[in-house]
């Protein structure tokens, strides 16, 4: 299984916007390091751009994408991936979440239901374009140096 | 010469490589450009019609190729082009 790290705050920040943005899907991008693992150490809310359906999808705006590259490059960290929740749902890739994912990204989803924190798992596509769970660890790591 | 901005989940096929400069004319050849030097993400870039996939966006600075002259939108020696996948999911 692949590992994945992030930092207790990286995960308090996360699930304290994922609860607020309850019964919507909230969503952001998350930071770090990729070497042998992939260390996260922040993330970065983006607003849910889909107003028709928003307890059931998300959607980024293409200009938010560009200006997370931009801040990865600026801040010299990788843009490790996309974290968002399932509003009363388990914390499992859906059919929509497989279409639209992309190589080499990790994806994070966050179960909320009743508006606490039920689970969280992080997923990442392998070579046959199949989601695979990935393991998730703490790490102690503020800000990680090449 | 431009300069292409390749996407963190792209860049597994491009031997990690951020960005890409070339000398071409328009926003489709410089794509074109990309994919012979990195042969690995052609499909990733275009669909069995060598049209550029749907799933994905073009940036020329701030604004989508889409509201200039799409994948004939000219480039000059010092623009900034985006590769921008489609970011989107949801419990549905």
């Amino acid at each position: 299984m692949k590992e994945v790290k992030f930092t207790d705050q990286a995960i308090e920040e996360m699930h304290k916007h994922l609860v607020a943005s309850y019964p919507h899907e909230g969503c952001g991008f998350f930071y770090g390091k990729i070497g042998d693992r992939k260390e996260i150490v922040e993330i970065r809310e983006v607003e849910n751009q889909n107003k028709t359906n928003p307890e059931r999808i998300f959607e980024i705006a293409p200009i938010d994408y560009v200006k997370a590259e931009r801040y990865a490059i600026e801040n010299d960290l990788d843009l490790i991936g996309v974290y968002h929740s399932h509003p009363d749902h388990p914390a499992v890739p859906s059919a929509t979440d497989l279409k639209f994912a992309q190589p080499n990204f990790s994806y994070v989803i966050v179960s909320i239901v009743k508006g606490e924190v039920a689970a969280t798992s992080s997923w990442t596509l392998n070579e046959a374009n199949k989601f695979i769970q990935e393991q998730r660890r703490k790490t102690n790591n503020k800000r990680l140096k090449n | 010469m431009a300069k292409i901005i390749i996407p963190t989940p792209l860049r597994k096929f491009t031997g990690n490589q951020a960005s890409f400069e070339t000398n071409s004319e328009t926003v489709y050849d410089a794509m074109e450009a990309l994919a012979a030097a990195f042969p690995e993400i052609q499909k990733h870039l275009f669909d069995d019609q060598s049209q550029i996939r749907n799933f994905l966006r073009i940036y020329l600075g701030d604004e989508d190729i889409n509201v200039l002259d799409k994948e004939k939108t000219s480039l000059k020696a010092d623009d900034v082009l985006s590769i921008i996948p489609a970011i989107a999911g949801g419990k549905n």
